[in-house]
């Protein structure tokens, strides 16, 4: 077991904990403000100090988490299951008329970044977490259909699908059977990317405001609060950006781990 | 092996394959695009690059249409009254009214539409509500704040990634590519806008190297540049790491391919065969990253531009979005999907001049 | 005064021993050859010349080469060496060029490396030797836009661009055509006596080997077995393992009698054309007509060949036979129906036919036990077996092909190649179908290794009454497995009949010079046992 799997795998285990761990107990309610105590660095009763309003900040790092995550995973969930199906249809009728519309419609969708995805909605409906969903997950779908059909081409031709087409498989039959399971570990190890991307995204949207709005807590939205005070106080500033960056890393060394021990090719060196 | 004509082997989706099971991020997807002949020697080839060319602006058209109708009816056709959404519920029937005239709503849809479309080709994007301005004013402004910052994080960018993914490639293993490997995990996880707060916080705060924000025109280009710096730096790091995996990851593919083997059998030193037969072919796919970084660049410059307070499109958009101004928005969201699918096609293009096998995207 | 001298050379890398105490000797003028099966260590001893083994080598013992010992020469030096005093070709002639450089560049690079000449001079040279090597294209073409055959020479061109005293070629024609590989051994001896070079070449076929060789040494697992000049091992074989190798070359499989009967598969007037990029603007699209106008029969329980060389249609054939791709003209029925169906697959006709393709490794899902891959074809059965019904299928296909029951719980990266081949046979087997198309099935075995699966074939037709359709390029194999033979070229059966008859008195000119081009064993005659 390589160490960047180790330590990928931890540091994501502990951020999804916190969020785990925020339904059952959080030491501080964020929603009650406290503008006495505001703006204090961390001490032994509030360990990540507290922000402009008085709020705990591990407090809202833990209730972050879950909006991070949340987010994020439902966007990967919504790229997986409209755009892996896409891509294995797309696979399986190559080179035909639906094909190439699909892989157009997957560029098109290429060249709306999900921040401009997210400005189309928000100004239509009006920013929310869900939106940002939306917004995330619509870029996701061109990017699983785009790997899965990257990774089934190559094995359509391969004999075995070649057997099972004389046997008389149908296609979905031999999609289901045959193509998925053996594309499976590469769906992991970009799902595990794509949700550190998610959780990224998610965080620069709601920077801008166009996330999960107030009381819900975001990492990004703290950060915007806390643009103003990185000179003041730069605790309140660090804490949310680290905690982005820890979990999304974690999040990559996972992935990276995950993607070694499902296929440990070493490519040859022909120098 | 089973041969057919219609199964147009694609060596970079096995290229995407590889790159992507070396746990790169989506951009990599793209490697299943372009490549082209562009030495047109001889009429086949050269009727080659002709056929593609067209072949990719029938392309570039396409999208622009399809783009154009997607932001059309996203913006004036699902609010369902654009006019009252934008005024708000306490509006005044006349404003309504004049609002509604201004913007052609008694008209049928398709006549809007393609009003709005023989606009933009004009260079006439309507009127702001709020501003009661040429929407093309108002962009002409901003667009010469944003798309010099996309630039010089391109370049900045570039000029990052490319040594360092080819220096990691070539040490593979050693502590220059354990360094690098490490150095582009964290840029690839770095929030770009925090990291842009970081900045402020050491070179314009407590070094006082740079300003924390503000643009002052281009008066004076080198002041122009100065203030453009600290935010470009900012855009630019996280997609240098990017890249830098990118390139090291398409060297290494490139190392380990058969015609390495052969020019080290002919005499050339680990040296020459990395740079005259590896370097040359792993920047093929990722000539057409840089196409797509751009987009993100431009993209990700919306954000930055409020950490530094510069007045480009990000404010224009934001504060459209607040005040509903949905003219603005709807302009402004065509301009940058037409700059991505543009730079797109010119990327396309470029590989004419690179690749002299004609590939057609799978 | 030898030109290459490898005295004793041990190789390891890691904890694997690759290479025990290798000796060979190599004079000017000289062709040696080193055959043995996959895993001899042929290859890496190539590579040791050269100086290219992967890192973690440790050897031990002395190459030498111009009174120069390539193991203690620095790196520096051996780069000076190679493409100058020593070249060398490589197998897979489709992936050994860059491709986005031209081939003439390829070849100037051998030139502008190594001496100091003009651009234009190295340019020069280098259309010079591609024309010296047979090429008759411009070198300013890339390489996708040539053929492997043509690929190859190009290869050829840049090792010897420099006249080295050495070359060395790693199976150079074994990803050929059976014409284009006679036309590589004549370049490939016409240069060895025009440049005074000497020649290692590696090569597993044995009948190469004896056409070509002044000299013969036989590897086995790192160790040399044999080592004489042709003429004398030839006459005089005394290792039992090169003893079993030339037996297995020229294994010949008795087949049962076949009695005529109905027909089974019938092929009638097939045609099929595949659209080309168009060329210029206002041309039409140009057609490759890939099957023109095929028509043959094959009755039950005969055993049929079918060869050709690359681009003939057989591929585009085998499909269209298993029903995987429409023809545009004619028809073919299996038993009265037609194979090709629309929608639904016509599962009475998949019943009747299996097939057993030639990568042993590619044919099978990674991810699936051995009794899930051979169980595959079940579902097309009426009554598809059940629980211990199914077991029971799958433990009778096994032991049919001289696998265990017990192999059922494994999974296929388990097996070695000839193992895999006899699973896919078993796979094929087990609806009991009247017809097996066998598609290149043994050419990607080790010779030994394919003497045991011919002689399974034979075994399985004396069982039961079983048709085969062979294809194959190796005319060697084709002769010993069939009844009737058909030869194929550019979409058209040029000549079919019964296989002894075909080969022994071929009548169209392209059949005489396929069975011309292929290399023969001659006699052999084995020492007295001495052991």
């Amino acid at each position: 077991m390589k160490p960047g799997l180790i330590i990928g795998s931890f540091l994501s285990i502990i951020f999804i904990g916190l969020a785990f761990f925020s339904f059952i107990w959080i030491p501080y309610d964020i929603e009650a403000l406290e503008i006495s105590n505001k703006l204090k660095n961390p001490n032994l009763n509030h360990w990540l100090g507290t922000d402009h309003f008085g709020r705990d900040i591990l407090s809202m790092i833990m209730m972050g988490a879950r909006t991070s995550i949340a987010v994020a995973l439902l966007a990967v969930g919504i790229g997986v299951v409209i755009g892996v199906p896409l891509g294995l249809f797309s696979a399986a009728r190559r080179g035909s008329f639906i094909d190439e519309v699909i892989m157009r419609g997957n560029d098109l969708i290429f060249a709306f970044p999900s921040l401009v995805i997210a400005i189309l909605i928000t100004a239509v409906f009006g920013p929310s977490a869900v939106n940002a969903i939306v917004a995330i997950g619509i870029f996701n779908i061109p990017v699983f259909a785009r790997l899965t059909r990257a990774a089934a081409l190559p094995l359509w031709e391969r004999d075995f699908i070649l057997s099972a087409r004389v046997c008389g498989k149908s296609e979905v039959r031999i999609s289901i059977e045959h193509i998925l399971p053996n594309i499976t570990n590469l769906m992991i190890v970009q799902g595990t990317i794509q949700f550190s991307l998610g959780i990224l995204a998610e965080a620069s949207l709601s920077y801008i405001g166009l996330g999960a709005q107030p009381p819900t807590a975001s990492w990004g939205r703290m950060l915007a609060d806390a643009q103003t005070l990185v000179s003041i106080a730069p605790h309140v500033a660090l804490v949310p950006g680290l905690a982005i960056l820890l979990m999304v890393l974690g999040l990559n060394l996972m992935g990276d781990g995950l993607r070694d021990l499902f296929d440990p090719r070493i490519k040859g060196d022909r120098t | 092996m089973i041969f057919t004509y219609r199964n147009r082997h694609n060596i970079i989706d096995k290229a995407v394959l590889n790159i992507c099971s070396s746990q790169e991020t989506t951009i990599h997807i793209w490697c299943c695009f372009y490549r082209l002949n562009a030495c047109a020697i001889g009429p086949v080839r050269f009727f080659k690059v002709i056929r593609y060319t067209l072949g990719r602006l029938l392309s570039l058209i396409i999208s622009l249409v399809i783009a154009s109708l997607v932001i059309f009816s996203v913006i004036e056709i699902i609010p369902g009254d654009p006019a009252s959404f934008m005024l708000g519920i306490n509006a005044r029937e006349d404003t309504l009214a004049a609002l509604r005239s201004e913007m052609g709503l008694d008209q049928p849809l398709v006549v809007r539409y393609f009003d709005w479309v023989i606009g933009l080709l004009q260079g006439d994007f309507g009127n702001s509500w709020t501003y009661k301005t040429p929407v093309s004013e108002l962009i002409s402004d901003r667009i010469w704040v944003s798309l010099p910052l996309a630039i010089y994080a391109l370049i900045l960018s570039t000029l990052i990634a490319f040594p360092a993914g080819i220096l990691a490639a070539s040490r593979r293993g050693g502590a220059s590519d354990v360094t690098i490997m490490g150095a582009t995990q964290m840029g690839v996880a770095i929030p770009n806008f925090w990291f842009a707060m970081i900045m402020v916080l050491i070179f314009a705060i407590h070094l006082r190297w740079f300003s924390a924000g503000g643009f002052p025109g281009w008066s004076n280009p080198l002041q122009g540049i100065k203030s453009l710096t600290l935010p470009a730096i900012s855009l630019a790091l996280p997609q240098a790491a990017i890249l830098a995996r990118i390139m090291r990851s398409s060297l290494l593919d490139m190392l380990s391919e058969d015609f390495i083997r052969t020019a080290r059998a002919k005499g050339l030193t680990r040296g020459q065969a990395l740079w005259r037969h590896a370097v040359r072919n792993a920047l093929i796919p990722v000539l057409t990253i840089i196409g797509l970084q751009f987009s993100f660049l431009l993209a990700g410059g919306i954000i930055i531009e409020q950490i530094f307070f510069l007045p480009g499109l990000g404010r224009l958009i934001f504060q459209a979005i607040s005040a509903r101004d949905l003219i603005v928005v709807e302009s402004v969201v065509m301009l940058l999907v037409f700059t991505v699918i543009i730079v797109n096609f010119a990327v396309d293009i470029a590989y004419a001049a690179v690749d002299p096998r004609l590939r057609i995207k799978a | 005064m030898s030109l290459l001298n490898v005295k004793n050379l041990s190789l390891s890398i890691g904890s694997f021993q690759i290479l025990h105490d290798v000796s060979i000797d190599v004079l000017p003028g000289e062709i040696v050859a080193i055959t043995g099966e996959s895993g001899s260590g042929k290859s890496l001893t190539a590579l040791a010349v050269m100086g290219l083994l992967p890192y973690g080598s440790v050897m031990k013992g002395s190459i030498w080469l111009e009174e120069k010992n390539i193991l203690t020469t620095s790196e520096h030096d051996l780069c000076s060496m190679r493409g100058r005093a020593m070249g060398m070709v490589f197998q897979e002639p489709m992936t050994a060029l860059n491709p986005v450089k031209t081939i003439g560049n390829q070849v100037a690079e051998t030139i502008i490396i190594h001496e100091r000449v003009t651009k234009f001079e190295a340019n020069k040279r280098a259309a010079d030797m591609l024309q010296r090597v047979g090429l008759t294209v411009d070198p300013s073409r890339y390489p996708h836009e040539l053929s492997g055959g043509q690929r190859q020479r190009v290869v050829i061109a840049m090792a010897i661009a420099l006249r080295p005293k050495l070359l060395i070629a790693d199976e150079p024609t074994t990803a050929l055509d059976v014409t284009t590989q006679a036309r590589i051994l004549e370049l490939l001896k016409d240069l060895v006596a025009d440049f005074d070079m000497g020649l290692l070449i590696i090569t597993h076929d044995l009948a190469v080997v004896a056409e070509i060789a002044d000299k013969i040494v036989v590897m086995q697992n790192g160790c040399i077995v044999e080592a004489a000049k042709t003429q004398e091992l030839l006459h005089n074989i005394r290792h039992p393992y090169t003893k079993a190798l030339f037996n297995a070359s020229t294994h010949r499989v008795i087949l049962p009698k076949y009695i005529p009967s109905s027909p089974l598969l019938s092929v009638e007037s097939v045609a099929r054309t595949y659209n080309l990029p168009r060329k210029s603007v206002f041309g039409s699209r140009p057609k490759f007509q890939a099957l023109d106008g095929v028509s043959f029969h094959i009755s039950q329980g005969e055993r049929v060949g079918l060869v050709g060389e690359s681009g003939c249609g057989k591929s585009t054939l085998t499909r269209a036979i298993l029903g995987l791709e429409e023809v545009q003209r004619g028809q073919i029925m299996l038993d009265g129906q037609s194979v090709f169906s629309e929608k639904k697959p016509n599962l009475e006709v998949r019943r009747k036919m299996q097939v057993v393709f030639q990568d042993p490794y590619g044919s099978f899902n990674p991810r699936h036990r051995v009794d899930r891959l051979i169980a595959e074809p079940l579902h097309v059965l009426e009554n598809t077996p059940i629980g211990k019904d199914r077991d029971l299928a799958i433990s009778k296909a096994l032991e049919d092909v001289g696998l265990s029951a017990v192999d059922s719980k494994k999974y296929i990266h388990e097996f070695s190649g000839g193992q895999r081949q006899r699973i896919a046979i078993a796979r094929a087997l087990i609806i009991e179908p009247e017809l097996i198309i066998f598609d290149e099935a043994v050419s990607a075995l080790d010779v030994s290794v394919r003497a045991q699966v011919l002689d399974l074939i034979a075994d399985l037709c004396r069982k039961r009454p079983l048709a085969y359709l062979f294809i194959s390029h190796d005319l060697s194999v084709v002769r010993t497995v069939t009844d009737r033979v058909m030869v194929m070229q550019l979409g058209q059966i040029i000549e079919q009949g019964q296989t002894e008859q075909v080969f022994s008195n071929p009548q169209h000119t392209y059949t005489q010079s396929l069975i011309a081009a292929a290399p023969t064993l001659p006699e052999v005659t084995y020492a007295i046992e001495t052991v």
